[in-house]
């Protein structure tokens, strides 16, 4: 009897480090937060273009065709890391690319879209920062993929790298356009 | 080259280590006095071998040696000399040589004063000790070798993160380095013990000082970490549950508890298996430690380098050092013999009593801290745990455990009269609930809540001060009388006293600046005056200046209260170009009573800034409070019997220094 219970602490030790052997897969992110509004609808909005631009953006326009929405301001450095690879997902037309100013002037998000390139198909300026609090913003740049029905399918956090994209995003969207 | 020569020493160390942790392991069982023998020169060289390696890396630092892949990432030829040293524990590769150095000096202390030890004892303690230091050199040669190179060198380096640019960060991870590893030669002790299978109050009273001292620089490295989160990150609060902090407190709650369960396993012969089992799960949590701030696992404020092929390594030693010295537990604890029995009311049941509620609080902080973990890896989702939990859980557990500090220091070993005790505390006690009263009565906004904290804290100082009383006959005899006998007192139980009443001086100001604690979030113009707790900042000016690695905007705050000034506050936003990286520095005037702390944000819309202000009641007694129990501790460790090398003096000890004693 003795020995069976002075096993209690091997025991308990196993399955502990059976647990820390799972939580080191690298693929799994410590940081990542799953969003609540995942296979949710957008929420109901309509914003104006940013200065100089003619589409603006409202949750209608994101009914019909499969879309990506990035959330993005001048003022923000790793929006400017992201920036070329929207250009070329733009430019190679998989997929409508919009775009959520969020709390930036309005000078200052025309200048930057004029300097860098836009390559949004419509922009919303959310200079309250309102909207993207409905869509769960927490920090610039996010991107959301909405499917067809106006759902949001997947949210990323952070500035997209080629990776993020060719591995999760492409295919859930040729998924979505099916 | 003398970065090579250092790669060199730690590559023999390495192989010193395994000499070190097998001959004499193998020669203490076939009682071969010359494979003994090795253990003590071999402790000796490997401390050689690991300092001439840390001494080298050093150097590289000093001398900003930009072709040393670590110097180029962590260090920058303009940082300060102060910082130029400690980045050389700054970052991950020159933290774990640290690591292992800390480990050698220990098992040179063991080598050079542990000649009253018995040599097989000593050999095995030695040997334990090496195998760990294996491991250890082996992940630093394998996975994170700090002398590696780079080439061409870059002109300059990319700098030390400049949060850690601060002196109470310089010297907070080798505090707690002596800490975590310091349990380390409990562990050694807990498993030479095991193999040798016999524990006996000599074991004890050996094992007590080393806890004892790497609780102290535990304690004191938790203590500067948090004044460092306190004052640095400029968010007025001083612990957070963070799963780092958490991950340094698990081993103090376990080395707490283990500290406690050593007496009674010194004097009284029993809890034997018990005390091992401590032993073996403090060290073990300090490695947790290790590999839940290096492996990425946990997502934490404290972002080291975190690697998952890293993680691998500790998480295989971890398995191996924890995993084995659990299995020899299990084989050999049935047969240690148990020792004097006891009723429940007695100073071990008090004891025991101690060492459940740490060890619970323990059990319910590593739940907090790996539940997120466990949860995702069941398929349960993301959910982080923080505050309230620990709040609701943790601090239920530690309010019984205070509360029974003055009663347990009271009771007599064997079998004690409850009481007798109560007793001899009503006094204690009607000082306690008089100052739980006045307080509510005259100190504005104080809740129930508060009360009860100032009720913990007065009964625990009041009571431990009636003890210390008694012991020195107060008012019994005369005041000289009384002196004398105080100055004759056993510094170890002289150093109970002042811990349990640091214990008293920390609760009362976490209730203080908890309970009374006044937060104000605001922008403000030059010129403009906020009004927090009774006193008013005015802002007096916003302006730039230059360090020596940096730029800075200042904010001048003029302070007063009723009209009469208080102080001046200068809080600045630094941002250092070398790492392109903001920092702020809180403006602080401390006094007994209160912190004023200002912090300067960002600017705001037409030239006003943010500002934060706060007023925080006691919030320097926390601290205080910590620098006690290290004082208390070290008091305790100066005490003859437990100078490491004073004989053992059986008779002397049940003699002179009677029962009353911790």
């Amino acid at each position: 009897m003795m020995r069976r219970y002075h096993l209690i602490p091997v025991a308990i030790f196993i399955a502990l480090a059976g647990g820390l052997y799972v939580g080191l897969d690298p693929d799994r992110n410590p940081k990542a937060v799953p969003s609540a509004l995942i296979d949710q609808p957008v929420p109901e909005f309509a914003l104006p273009p940013v200065e100089g631009r003619g589409l603006g953006l409202a949750s209608a326009d994101l009914r019909g065709e499969v879309a990506l929405v990035n959330v993005f301001a001048s003022w923000c450095g790793p929006c400017r890391v992201e920036h070329p690879l929207l250009m070329d997902l733009a430019a190679k037309r998989v997929v409508a690319v919009h775009g959520i100013n969020y709390k930036d002037q309005p000078k200052a998000a025309a200048e930057w879209l004029l300097r860098l390139g836009d390559p949004y198909t419509r922009t919303g300026a959310d200079r309250d920062g309102r909207v993207s609090i409905d869509w769960g913003v927490y920090g610039v740049p996010e991107t959301f993929v909405v499917d067809r029905a106006g759902r949001i399918r997947y949210k990323h956090v952070g500035p997209l790298q080629a990776d993020d994209l060719e591995q999760k995003i492409l295919p859930l969207i040729r998924r979505l356009q099916g | 080259m003398i970065a090579e020569l250092g790669h060199y020493a730690l590559i023999l160390a390495l192989v010193v280590a395994l000499v070190q942790g097998t001959l004499p392991l193998i020669g203490a069982q076939r009682r071969t006095p010359a494979w003994i023998a090795v253990a003590r020169p071999a402790a000796i060289l490997q401390a050689g071998l690991i300092g001439i390696a840390f001494l080298a890396l050093t150097h590289a630092f000093v001398t900003s040696d930009f072709s040393v892949v670590n110097v180029a990432e962590n260090s920058h030829s303009a940082k300060p000399m102060l910082y130029k040293i400690s980045g050389v524990w700054g970052n991950h590769e020159g933290s774990m040589v640290l690591w292992v150095l800390i480990l050698a000096l220990y098992g040179l202390a063991v080598a050079l004063f542990g000649r009253n030890l018995p040599p097989s004892l000593r050999a095995r303690v030695l040997a334990v000790q090496a195998l760990i230091a294996v491991g250890f050199l082996l992940f630093i040669i394998l996975t994170s070798n700090p002398f590696e190179r780079l080439s061409p060198a870059p002109l300059d380096g990319r700098g030390l993160n400049p949060l850690l640019q601060d002196p109470g960060l310089a010297f907070h991870p080798p505090m707690l380095y002596f800490g975590y590893v310091g349990f380390s030669m409990a562990f050694a002790f807990a498993i030479a013990a095991l193999i040798e299978g016999r524990v006996d109050a000599a074991w004890a009273r050996w094992v007590r000082p080393w806890t004892l001292a790497a609780w102290c620089f535990l304690t004191a490295g938790i203590a500067l970490g948090s004044w460092w989160a306190y004052y640095e990150l400029g968010w007025g609060g001083w612990w957070f549950w963070d799963p780092v902090e958490n991950a340094s407190f698990m081993p103090w709650l376990a080395g707490t508890a283990l500290l406690h369960s050593a007496i009674v396993c010194e004097k009284r012969d029993t809890l034997k298996s018990w005390t091992i089992l401590l032993a073996i799960l403090t060290f073990s949590l300090s490695l947790l430690g290790t590999f839940l701030v290096r492996s990425g696992v946990l997502t934490s404020v404290h972002a080291f380098a975190t690697d998952p092929e890293r993680g691998v390594f500790i998480l295989a030693f971890l398995v191996l050092v924890t995993g084995g010295a659990l299995a020899l537990f299990a084989v050999r604890a049935p047969g240690l013999a148990g020792g004097g029995l006891f009723a429940p009311i007695s100073r071990e049941g008090a004891l025991v009593l101690n060492n459940l509620l740490l060890t619970v609080g323990c059990a319910t902080v590593f739940l907090g801290t790996l539940y997120p973990l466990f949860l995702e890896i069941a398929g349960g989702g993301k959910v982080s745990v923080g505050g309230p939990y620990f709040n609701a859980t943790f601090i239920p557990l530690m309010v019984p455990l205070v509360a029974f500090v003055p009663v347990g220091s009271m009771l007599p070993w064997k079998r004690g009269d409850l009481a007798g005790v109560l007793a001899r505390l009503r006094f204690a006690g009607g000082v306690a609930g008089a100052t739980a009263l006045a307080v509510l009565a005259l100190v504005e906004g104080t809740s129930l809540l508060a009360a009860g904290g100032v009720l913990l804290a007065a009964w625990l100082a009041a009571g431990v001060l009636t003890e210390l009383a008694g012991r020195v006959q107060l008012l019994r005899v005369d005041a000289a009388e009384s002196w004398r006998r105080l100055v004759r007192l056993p510094r170890a139980s002289v150093g109970m006293s002042l811990a349990h009443l640091g214990v008293a001086v920390f609760v009362a100001g976490v209730t203080g600046s908890v309970a009374w604690h006044t937060e104000k979030v605001q922008t403000m113009r030059v010129g403009e005056t906020v009004e927090v707790a009774g006193y008013q900042f005015t802002l007096d000016g916003v302006s730039e200046h230059r360090g020596p690695n940096y730029t800075a905007t200042s904010g001048q705050f003029t302070v007063t209260r009723q009209g009469a000034p208080v102080t001046r506050l200068r809080p600045e936003k630094r941002i250092y170009p070398a790492e392109n990286m903001p920092t702020t520095e809180a403006a602080i005037h401390s006094t007994a009573m209160r912190d004023l702390y200002a912090v300067l944000g960002d600017p705001a819309e037409d030239g006003a800034w943010t500002t934060r202000l706060y007023v925080n009641p006691l919030i320097a007694w926390i601290w205080f409070g910590c620098f006690m129990m290290v004082g208390g501790g070290l008091l305790s460790l100066s005490d003859r019997r437990h100078r490491v090398g004073a004989p053992v003096r059986q008779a002397v000890r049940a003699g002179v220094l009677g029962p009353a004693k911790a």
